[in-house]
């Protein structure tokens, strides 16, 4: 218990996808001009990656990883589907998306409104894939692990973009030089927040 | 004329990183030296350049409500195959970008020009724009990393530029340029150093 609770926390502030490896940046930017629509982003990327994440685990262990077709039986035993992850992880997170809308828009249609144009947007984050590639890399050893790596990750991003967000809504009313307004400005402000959060590296947990 | 317009508008007015904003995750994490940078940038103009063919030579096929699948199979295809060349032939620089070959698939530059290109225009000025669009990426990835790596060690393309007198006399390297944070700082300053002289593309 304890252990998911130190994953989750490193994964929130110490290896925040935004500002530790810039994942998702795109619509990071783009949408964060209001503090309304950047929680719905932010709620819609949880969402996406605390179940993408689970299953793209189940695909790693059972499909792709050397030795993970065993359960076939033995003369597979030395097969390995490595090289075909990035196609497989993508495919489950255009499906997952896909799929996540349709029910969303089926059983709660209020959700389905507030997140609206950000779900189909999502299958292109790179935090998502992101989060699926690092979980691959890190090994981790149980689904219950992956899926706290996945909410923390996505929780991580979803916090970024609030942040960023409520402080270019307070921006609106300063007086930028005109080449930075706008984008050179939202930049750096995530450099200086991402040396705020660098602040954090140095706890072990 | 029309044609090296497709290919010279994405390195200024409309550069993918600094004007549309797309791209800018790996542009930010490959460019702590040159060396990546520039692998990075060919093996993105490599995948936007075929991806734009392929999609456009399909373009009156693809059904369109599961277009974006078939994109990112199409593309996903092209990465692998990159993916696969890189650690064949340069397998140190393809450790240092990491995840970050893989996330080619997923770099909205490339599903952008797929989507608002090449599904409606010609096979040919698709792959000049795709060509165009990679390398306005690579130009500000190269600017980038000159810049982090001159200052943050010292060196061009691992070679020390910076003579051994000068770190005698008490030259220190910026560590601080190596640290992610100032990837965006320096995006951030590029934008503004171009929009100073490209007056129509400030915001107001």
């Amino acid at each position: 218990m304890e252990n998911l609770f130190d994953l989750f926390v490193r994964n929130v502030f110490i290896e925040n996808m935004v500002f530790a490896y810039f994942l998702g940046m795109c619509s990071y930017l783009a949408v964060s001009k209001t503090v309304k629509t950047s929680v719905g982003l932010g709620i819609a990327v949880i969402f996406v990656v605390t179940i993408t994440v689970p299953v793209n685990w189940l695909m790693e262990n059972y499909l792709l990883k050397a030795g993970a077709l065993k359960w076939l039986g033995a003369s597979f035993e030395t097969v390995d589907l490595s090289f075909l992850s990035f196609l497989l992880f993508i495919a489950v997170i255009a499906a997952m998306v896909q799929l996540i809308e349709m029910v969303v828009e089926k059983f709660a249609p209020a959700l389905y409104n507030a997140l609206g144009i950000f779900l189909p947007l999502i299958a292109v984050n790179c935090a998502v894939l992101g989060a699926a590639l690092f979980m691959q890399e890190r090994e981790y050893g149980t689904i219950t692990e992956a899926t706290v790596y996945g909410f923390g990750a996505g929780f991580g991003w979803a916090l970024a973009i609030v942040v960023l967000a409520a402080i270019r809504e307070k921006l609106k009313y300063s007086n930028v030089p005109a080449p930075l307004r706008g984008l050179g400005l939202a930049f750096i402000l995530t450099g200086l927040l991402a040396i705020a959060f660098m602040g954090f590296s140095g706890i072990k947990i | 004329m029309k044609n090296l317009k497709l290919l010279t508008n994405p390195l200024n007015n409309e550069n993918p990183i600094t004007v549309q904003v797309l791209g800018i995750c790996s542009a930010l994490a490959v460019t702590v030296q040159m060396k990546p940078a520039i692998v990075m940038a060919l093996s993105v103009t490599v995948v936007t350049a075929f991806s734009n063919l392929i999609i456009s030579l399909g373009r009156n096929t693809i059904p369109p409500r599961i277009r974006i699948i078939i994109q990112l199979v199409v593309v996903a295809f092209l990465v692998i195959v990159v993916d696969q060349v890189l650690k064949a032939y340069v397998y140190d620089v393809s450790k240092k970008l990491s995840v970050f070959v893989g996330l080619i698939i997923t770099n909205c530059i490339i599903m952008g020009r797929l989507e608002a290109f090449a599904m409606s225009n010609k096979p040919w000025d698709s792959l000049l724009d795709g060509i165009g669009s990679g390398a306005g990426y690579g130009l500000v990835l190269i600017a980038i990393s000159t810049l982090r790596e001159f200052f943050g060690s010292g060196s061009l393309m691992g070679f020390q530029v910076i003579p051994e007198g000068f770190y005698q006399m008490g030259y220190k390297d910026n560590g601080m340029m190596i640290l992610p944070p100032m990837a965006l700082i320096s995006v951030g300053i590029i934008i503004w150093v171009q929009r100073s002289f490209n007056k129509k593309l400030i915001e107001n």
